[in-house]
């Protein structure tokens, strides 16, 4: 089947106000958003320009706004998405190349939350214990792939861009909610911060941009809660 | 071209598994900088699935020299014994070490961390299928990946990220620094540094059916080769069993490990006739064997007859959603079949180099097959070859070998760092690659010699000639065809001339490294008349023990390959025929 892309183009070398390019591709139902833009690449247009590598939905470098909802290119086929197809950056983020954005800002937020297990006690040289209970609390979050995607839908995000955002919250529930971890006190700390987990207005975005299906929505309101039990 | 000095004593390339657990070694004593071309936790460590073996017995009795015997002998016995030991013996430490950096293992009741069954891990050498894979659900690698990073992140490491290493720098058989290619900008870094290690990943990219990122394209193997390096062992290339059909994603072991089974078109469970003891569970070389067998023979299903399924639909749907919900998934995106009430229909997908950078147990890399190493250059992970995988890895244990010789090279850099002293590398060091570049800037493009075309040629021919069954006659017929895509390669053009993101500048140098690897995996393949392991001679179909106990290293002599042999190190386990 034919397919009619339009594509946001950004070149800061050569075209600093950005356009729509349009493409037509041929593709079959079940291929992947990501394999048409190899196929202009590849074959039309090699300057088209944008993150990729595990190609199944796991290493999170291919986040981008197709028809208006963020995705990520290589988890949506052609046959789950209304032709013409609209592809554009994800949002927030400063843009540097057609769908490629500064990702800096986001990795920064996400170090603010000290994303590893705090724990001074001595181990010993076997595993530590953990409930098969203990270890479900917190198994959702451990799936995030820090793609952006939830961060990036997030309208506080867009007209804040010093909101921690909820991918950097994710990553806090992941270590609070972990009974092996120490670090809660500091973590929910920087989670009362203005620009923490309350800048939050609930608005479920970010829930329904992640690829891996995390509650993301509940997981900042888990974070909300224990920051306030904590106090 | 803009050039940078950078001023380091170690070097770290790759941020993959082995590349992380490397820095974390050597980071509190050295000045040290990781450089990917990647996002770190983009590394496709984080593809990896079902788990990582060591012999924690939390399930039942278990040691690590069973787990040692059935590393042997699923490498059909090329693998050196004395690493093997090393591997599994410290595997134990190893997971333990990852749990306590907060790897969020699966858990049994009694809160040790759980363990599962997996292809060829047996206990008692044979007697039984063996619970020995520590697992996250089915996302184990993503869990190492996140945890090496995590870890990273508290001690301060340097990252260079979306920064490609494009050069080395040796001198007199010394290792000087890399050079750099930056990504966002297209200016060139030098980085002076006398400890290297390569953590690059492997090359599944040769193949056109594979579980392998984009990014897998043999960079740190096709940068040493072109410097006189060998590459050992480039034959023996695993093909995994149950990728989905078409699209090569990986759908896990752990699939089998937890009861799965495969089943041909007349919903045979075929494994029964090819290893009868532990069937669905043998090792992966006989299983894609098997597959391509019943394929050959007309059993395969659909209207192509060109696939077989597997079948969990007997588990259950509570213990696919707990053990295994990201295949549950994969399936559901890319087939939109429901894997608890449905087979899926997979092929085998190229999936692991067990070849690469040749390495002692310490992660120094060798510059001939007589012992010599070239000092200051490290490599480990699938890029490298130990070689503990042989001519068949077991799954689990390339986790295990990340972590394990990660570690080793991180700290063999320590070692040398602490006893030589830094020595210079200038501007000038950039030259060469600021030349090939503009190179590339300079020739004007031709769809004729497009790099998509070239290797997409290459992928083709690569899975019709030298994918799991070969002969002669393939690879003779492949053997030509390299040689011409080499010539093609010569004229190689592209579109792009921008400096911000070129990646087609990028695709157009690592496809010679593809080419080095598609040339050195045939010419080791010709030149084997034997089968073993994952690497099947239709014209030769027995393992010749005599003439081939023995690594090859493969030379790059022009643009032709020149092969050297090396014999295995053998240890407690005698060779023998390998029944399952």
């Amino acid at each position: 089947m034919e397919i009619d892309l339009k594509i946001l183009r950004y070149d800061p070398e050569n075209d600093k106000k950005g356009h729509w390019e349009y493409y037509k591709v041929d593709a079959e139902p079940e291929e992947r958003i990501l394999d048409l833009l190899h196929k202009i690449k590849w074959f039309e247009d090699g300057s088209l320009s944008f993150r990729k590598s595990c190609a199944h939905g796991v290493c999170g470098s291919d986040a981008m706004v197709v028809n208006g909802e963020n995705m990520l290119a290589c988890q949506v086929l052609v046959k789950e998405v209304s032709n013409p197809i609209k592809i554009e950056p994800i949002r927030g983020l400063p843009v540097l190349k057609d769908l490629i954005v500064d990702m800096e800002p986001f990795f920064d937020s996400y170090k603010k939350v000290m994303p590893f297990l705090i724990n001074d006690d001595e181990p010993g040289d076997r595993e530590r214990l953990q409930s098969p209970e203990d270890r479900d609390k917190f198994e959702d979050t451990t799936k995030c792939i820090l793609c952006a995607a939830c961060t990036t839908s997030c309208p506080v995000f867009w007209t804040a861009d010093s909101y921690i955002g909820p991918a950097a919250i994710v990553n806090a529930h992941r270590f609070v909610m972990d009974s092996r971890d120490q670090g809660s006190k500091q973590r929910l700390e920087i989670m009362k911060d203005v620009n923490g987990a309350f800048r939050c207005r609930t608005a479920f975005n970010c829930t329904s941009a992640c690829p891996r299906g995390i509650q993301v929505t509940k997981a900042i309101e888990d974070v909300k809660r224990e920051t306030l039990l904590n106090n | 071209m803009k050039i940078v000095k950078h001023s380091f004593d170690g070097i770290i390339v790759g941020a993959g598994g082995a590349g992380l657990r490397a820095a974390i070694e050597a980071a509190p004593t050295m000045k040290l900088a990781v450089i990917t071309k990647l996002y770190p936790t983009r590394s496709h460590t984080g593809a990896a699935q079902g788990g990582m073996s060591a012999a924690l017995a939390n399930v039942e009795e278990d040691n690590w020299n069973w787990h040692a015997f059935d590393t042997v002998k699923g490498s059909d016995y090329l693998a050196d014994q004395p690493a093997v030991d090393i591997l599994c013996k410290e595997a134990i430490d190893a997971v333990v070490e990852l749990e306590h950096w907060g790897l969020p293992f699966s858990r049994l009741e009694s809160g040790k961390i759980a363990q599962r069954r997996f292809g060829g891990h047996t206990v008692k050498e044979g007697a039984a299928p063996a619970f020995r894979a520590c697992y996250a659900a089915d996302r184990t690698g993503h869990m190492i990946l996140q945890t090496l990073y995590q870890k990273c992140v508290s001690m301060g490491v340097e990252f260079f990220d979306e920064f490609q290493v494009l050069d080395i720098k040796i001198e007199d058989g010394v290792c000087k620094g890399v050079v750099a290619y930056e990504i966002a900008t297209g200016d060139l870094h030098v980085f002076e540094a006398r400890a290297v290690t390569f953590a690059t990943g492997g090359f599944g990219k040769i193949f056109k059916v594979s579980s392998n990122a984009h990014s897998l394209t043999g960079d740190g193997p096709g940068m040493l080769y072109q410097k006189g390096i060998p590459l050992e062992d480039m034959e023996f290339y695993q093909f995994h069993p149950t990728g989905i059909y078409r699209l090569g994603i990986l759908l896990s072991e752990a699939a089998r490990g937890e009861g799965g089974i495969l089943r041909n078109k007349d919903g045979e469970r075929f494994m029964e006739r090819y290893a009868p003891s532990i069937k669905d569970l043998a090792p992966r070389d006989m299983v894609s064997r098997a597959i391509a067998t019943e394929i050959s023979a007309g059993n395969g299903a659909g209207p192509n007859n060109d696939y077989v399924f597997l079948d969990l639909t007997h588990l259950g749907e509570e213990a696919i959603m707990k053990k295994l919900p990201d295949i549950t998934d994969f399936v559901r995106t890319y087939v939109k079949i429901e894997p608890i009430n449905d087979p899926i229909p997979v092929q085998p997908t190229a999936h692991y180099a067990m070849g690469g950078i040749p390495t002692d147990v310490n992660g120094r890399v060798l510059s001939d097959h007589k012992g010599g190493v070239i000092e200051g250059v490290y490599a480990a992970g699938e890029a490298a070859c130990v070689s503990v995988h042989g001519a068949n890895r077991l799954g689990t244990n390339s986790l295990l070998d990340i972590v394990v010789f990660g570690k080793r090279a991180g700290q063999s850099m320590v070692d040398y760092v602490s006893s030589t002293k830094a020595s210079p590398l200038n501007e000038s060091a950039a030259d060469d690659l600021s030349n090939k570049i503009s190179g590339f800037m300079e020739k004007e493009h031709t769809t004729e010699f497009s790099v998509a075309k070239i290797r997409s040629e290459l992928q083709d021919s690569m899975e019709e000639n030298a994918k799991i069954f070969r002969s002669k006659e393939t690879l003779d017929n492949q053997t030509e065809i390299l040689s011409d895509l080499r010539e093609r390669y010569k004229n190689v053009t592209i579109s792009d001339k921008s400096k911000v993101f070129n990646s087609e500048l990028l695709e157009a140098i690592e496809l010679d490294y593809l080419l080095d690897m598609a040339d050195t995996t045939v010419a080791s393949a010709l030149a084997r008349k034997e089968s073993r392991g994952a690497h099947s001679r239709e014209d030769y179909p027995d393992r010749d023990d005599t003439k081939f106990m023995k690594h090859s290293f493969a030379f790059k002599n022009g643009d032709s390959v020149k092969l050297e042999y090396k014999d295995v190190e053998l240890g407690k386990y005698e060779p023998m025929e390998r029944k399952y």
